[in-house]
């Protein structure tokens, strides 16, 4: 296990390095000067001049990119354009909300994902399923944005039961989460549907069957168990899915997270805050998917001696 | 050339056909003592045998089909102008035997708006995924064929491209390339990119193995031939299925980015922007959001059914 663990890490390296210069060249394919951009609409010539210096753009690429890079290790990002304040500042503030958002749409989706999905499985072509999967079949084709502008008109404008916009309380987290977790709980379903009823025909199944089990235990105990494993890289994926579905959802909602945060850096050109937000979901991403791996050599003996 | 060798029963032949041809390929010549119990099929009438099984399926090719002659006379069919056309009488009136879908806050029609936005969120939609899936296509096709670094190189891009959320990449994309539609439709077209090249690697990576392929090497084929007339008409049918479905998930992409004021910029009527449009009068008016949420949704509903349909049809695991 631990082998594996070092030689997943070591590979992170590559794809990080391409990343990180990926990102460190996004600034130099912006189009215009993000020495005149970071001086305002005003400065003149020596000013601009002033301001390159100060961000270092008149160094050589290289020399640029090692600045860049041990800057962002030690969590360096510059300053905001449009606030002036530093970029991991900003960020800090906004972490929290986005974090907890995006884990509670996972949390009930999951739940409620592999629930349908079992459900489907065992009743299959049956009503229980129809009703399942019609239902997940919307929830994978409704668009987030229409979802949550829908929610918060019936719940919060209608019957003043939630409220609209902010994140103050449990409260103000419901119509956001659900909105979030609609898609991946849609998608969840199917999968744990499909990888269920393949497990249900396995031998093993039939022989617990035979062996005069309650068909719960055989669906719970011998069922559940082996049809985790795809289950669980679904679910992994699902969270990359679910920080980029969230920059929309907090649009909708005007969610004081990191996605709001991230739209409106685009809109003003704010290209410090943009840089930072790319690297920062990446890696997010980056390391979920290794979390995931790592879970999956977990309950799969099978791959971590390959 | 597509024939499996020795099959024991023509539905096992017909299935093993799918695999490794394409869908839509001329009828392989099958030894005709083999068809004694089922009747010869040749692999398109044995797809659309399954196919016409599944109502909902039809139905949603059928809508789509629709759609597109929607979409193509759209300027001409709509009752009204879609951006010039004003009814300063009826703002923000709710759906009417005048205007179907009722009237915006400005006073258009919603109804012709709807109709010219399909033609926006359908070519989104097509454009970006056949963009994404030919190049994809060719970088999986050339990196499942002779592997070494090749492979490595497209591999590594790929998992590059997906270590961003695709919504990320798109946003960023478009912040490097500016608004608008056709740079949209750009940024969903690379982050489909990746999808696809995995995608027909790994059927070219298994088919490789599969004895025609030996026997046309051993014969001499050059590469170009081998790839392009025996490996990729193999990958057609799961290339098929992913389309499908993607192409509705680049229509919500596209939408999404439009919404957040990056795609169509008003007053052109693509769905998502004028949802974005529609979220300042949303206590007066509900129902000028409620016509292109229903557009979107119903029209990835279709592409959805019909991918779901036409993976049952095309799974040889499905077979019985």
């Amino acid at each position: 296990m631990y082998r594996y663990l070092l030689k997943r890490l070591l590979g992170l390296i590559p794809t990080l390095l391409i990343v990180a210069v990926l990102v460190f060249g996004f600034v130099h394919m912006l189009p215009g000067d993000p020495a005149r951009l970071a001086a305002g609409p005003e400065a003149g010539p020596e000013t601009i001049e002033l301001v390159r210096k100060d961000l270092g753009l008149d160094l050589p690429l290289h020399q640029q990119f090692v600045r860049f890079f041990s800057n962002a290790l030690q969590g360096d990002f510059g300053k905001s354009i449009r606030t002036k304040r530093p970029v991991s500042q900003e960020i800090a503030e906004r972490f929290g909300p986005t974090f907890w958002l995006t884990v509670m749409a996972m949390a009930w989706s999951v739940v409620l994902g592999m629930f349908l999905g079992i459900v489907s499985a065992v009743w299959r072509n049956q009503w229980p399923d129809r009703l399942g999967m019609t239902l997940a079949v919307s929830g994978i084709s409704f668009p987030s944005f229409a979802l949550g502008m829908l929610l918060m008109q019936y719940f919060s404008v209608k019957l003043g039961w939630l409220p609209t916009v902010g994140a103050d309380s449990w409260k103000h987290y419901v119509l956001p989460s659900l909105t979030l977790g609609a898609a991946v709980a849609a998608v969840m379903a199917r999968f744990t549907r499909s990888s269920f009823i393949d497990i249900l025909k396995e031998d093993y199944v039939r022989t617990a069957r035979a062996k005069g089990l309650k068909e719960t235990v055989v669906v719970i105990k011998h069922g559940l168990r082996n049809a985790m494993i795809p289950v669980v890289t679904m679910m992994g994926l699902q969270f990359g899915f679910l920080l980029g579905g969230s920059i929309v959802v907090e649009v909708v909602f005007n969610w004081p997270g990191m996605g709001r945060l991230l739209v409106d850096a685009v809109e003003m050109r704010d290209y410090p805050i943009i840089q930072a937000l790319v690297l920062l979901f990446s890696l997010e991403f980056i390391l979920i998917n290794l979390v995931v791996d790592l879970l999956y050599a977990w309950i799969n003996p099978t791959i971590r001696y390959r | 050339m597509t024939t499996p060798n020795a099959p024991e029963s023509a539905d096992r032949a017909v299935a093993a056909a799918h695999t490794v041809s394409t869908a839509g390929a001329a009828a392989p010549s099958l030894p005709a003592n083999l068809a004694a119990s089922t009747r010869m099929r040749t692999p398109m009438a044995e797809f659309w045998r399954k196919f016409k099984r599944q109502k909902l399926a039809l139905f949603a090719g059928v809508f789509i089909i629709a759609l597109v002659l929607v979409a193509i006379l759209a300027p001409w069919i709509v009752p009204y102008d879609a951006e010039n056309f004003f009814d300063y009488d009826a703002l923000n009136s709710p759906p009417t035997a005048k205007h179907w879908f009722g009237v915006d806050s400005l006073g258009r029609d919603i109804f012709s708006r709807i109709l010219v936005g399909a033609r926006i969120s359908l070519a989104a939609g097509f454009v970006s995924v056949a963009i994404g899936a030919v190049i994809g296509a060719i970088l999986g096709l050339l990196a499942g064929y002779y592997e070494g670094w090749w492979d490595r190189c497209v591999m590594r891009m790929s998992d590059v491209l997906f270590a961003f959320p695709g919504i990320l990449l798109a946003i960023g994309i478009v912040a490097i390339l500016g608004n608008g539609m056709i740079n949209v439709i750009m940024a969903v077209a690379v982050f489909s990119v990746p999808a696809f090249a995995r995608l027909v690697r790994g059927n070219v990576l298994a088919l490789k193995q599969q004895t025609y392929i030996e026997a046309v090497r051993s014969i001499g084929a050059p590469d170009r031939v081998i790839m392009l007339r025996h490996l990729l008409p193999g990958t057609v049918s799961s290339v098929v299925v992913y389309l499908t479905m993607r192409i509705g998930t680049s229509i919500i992409t596209a939408a999404s980015l439009s919404f957040l004021g990056m795609g169509a910029q008003p007053p052109t009527p693509e769905w998502g922007a004028m949802l974005n449009e529609a979220r300042s009068d949303m206590l007066n008016a509900p129902h000028v959001a409620l016509f292109p949420s229903l557009a979107i949704f119903v029209t990835v509903l279709a592409f959805n059914l019909l991918g779901d349909g036409l993976r049952d049809a095309l799974d040889p695991k499905l077979d019985n």
